[in-house]
């Protein structure tokens, strides 16, 4: 079988490249742009295809949240009192606070890719991704203090789960659901700092500008995504509780 | 390359209103109005999102493509909800079924 196979086997076929003069970069001249893969007709169509992309991936994110934003729904129409009880336990000023962090990141990566689509130098370029990055690290260091704070006070799911309030079973769930969604949401910040290092390694190379500035934009695509995941946490988590007393 | 590129005028009006919806939310929520407290966050919630995604995503200036491509995650997200949903609310509607 498989000797037949070698033998019909035609081997690699070897064909001259072909050139043509059709392409020509964003400044009108003839030649490829250093940056355009040889499978795309122009940097237009590329950008298209890795926004695309990343917008194929986010929609998979948006399933794979959406899981999980499902659990609470079923749970929270199970439990309505007790994941009110639940919530108020939670710090809305702390939440409001990332809220608020996460908002003015995501200015703030905006204003990157636009600084990238406008060749502003390489400083202003990663000016703004480092704003971006230390805003995600105050997130990210508010997150371990109220993390600190739940198991302190006996709030993490398990053997050592306290509840003094009236629906101990409901608040266990409130709190697995919590540590699921925003573990999972802060999983997803650390990542997107690693592209941001990666992207500002390229933006102080001088990788970007008017021309090419893909990679800045596709991880702006993502950063903006984990923004909106918390835009739904936050009152879904800390706020159902907060008129309940 | 020909993307778009917005004014900064309309990122910090957009940055503007996503704060404005976030204190909106934390003061109405502080409010006992029933069940109309969901309404309220999920309505400011789901603007936030959309502008979000229109102006700092660029879906507002993407191509055809994109705005299937992005609607298409909300449209299964729908799909995955409602059939869930429509069997946990129905449940023991029918004498002797499990709850």
């Amino acid at each position: 079988m498989s000797n037949a196979h070698s033998e019909h086997y035609p081997g690699p076929i070897h064909q001259p490249p072909v050139h043509t003069d059709r392409r020509t970069d964003a400044h009108g001249h003839a030649g490829d742009h250093r940056k355009l893969q040889h499978h795309f007709d122009d940097l237009e169509q590329q950008l298209e295809a890795s926004t695309l992309g990343m917008w194929t991936f986010l929609v998979t994110e948006i399933m794979f949240f959406g899981g999980l934003f499902l659990a609470y729904l079923v749970y929270r129409s199970s439990y309505p009192t007790g994941f009110q009880e639940a919530s108020n336990h939670l710090n809305v000023i702390w939440g409001a606070v990332n809220t608020i962090v996460l908002i003015v990141s995501s200015l703030t990566m905006a204003l990157a890719v636009r600084a990238a689509q406008t060749s502003a130098p390489p400083k202003i370029q990663v000016g703004w991704i480092l704003a971006t990055m230390a805003l995600g690290s105050a997130f990210l260091g508010v997150k371990v203090i109220e993390y600190a704070d739940k198991f302190k006070h006996h709030l993490v799911p398990g053997p050592n789960f306290v509840w003094e309030g009236k629906y101990p079973q409901a608040a266990e769930i409130f709190y697995s659901l919590y540590f699921c969604m925003t573990g999972l949401h802060a999983l997803h910040m650390i990542i997107g700092l690693g592209m941001m290092t990666v992207i500002a390694i390229m933006a102080w190379k001088r990788q970007f500008d008017a021309s090419w500035y893909t990679p800045v934009e596709v991880s702006g695509l993502y950063w903006h995504f984990v923004d909106i995941v918390w835009i739904f946490l936050f009152p879904l988590l800390y706020l159902i509780g907060y008129h309940y007393h | 390359m020909s993307g778009h590129v917005a004014s900064v005028k309309l990122y910090y009006a957009v940055f503007a209103a996503l704060i404005v919806g976030t204190v909106l939310t934390v003061l109405v929520a502080s409010v006992d109005l029933g069940p109309l407290n969901n309404v309220v966050m999920l309505t400011v919630a789901f603007t936030k999102a959309l502008l979000v995604i229109l102006f700092f995503m660029h879906v507002r200036w993407g191509s055809r493509l994109t705005w299937v491509i992005a609607g298409s995650g909300f449209v299964w997200l729908i799909i995955m909800f409602s059939l869930t949903l429509a069997d946990y609310m129905s449940r023991g509607w029918i004498q002797g079924s499990l709850r």
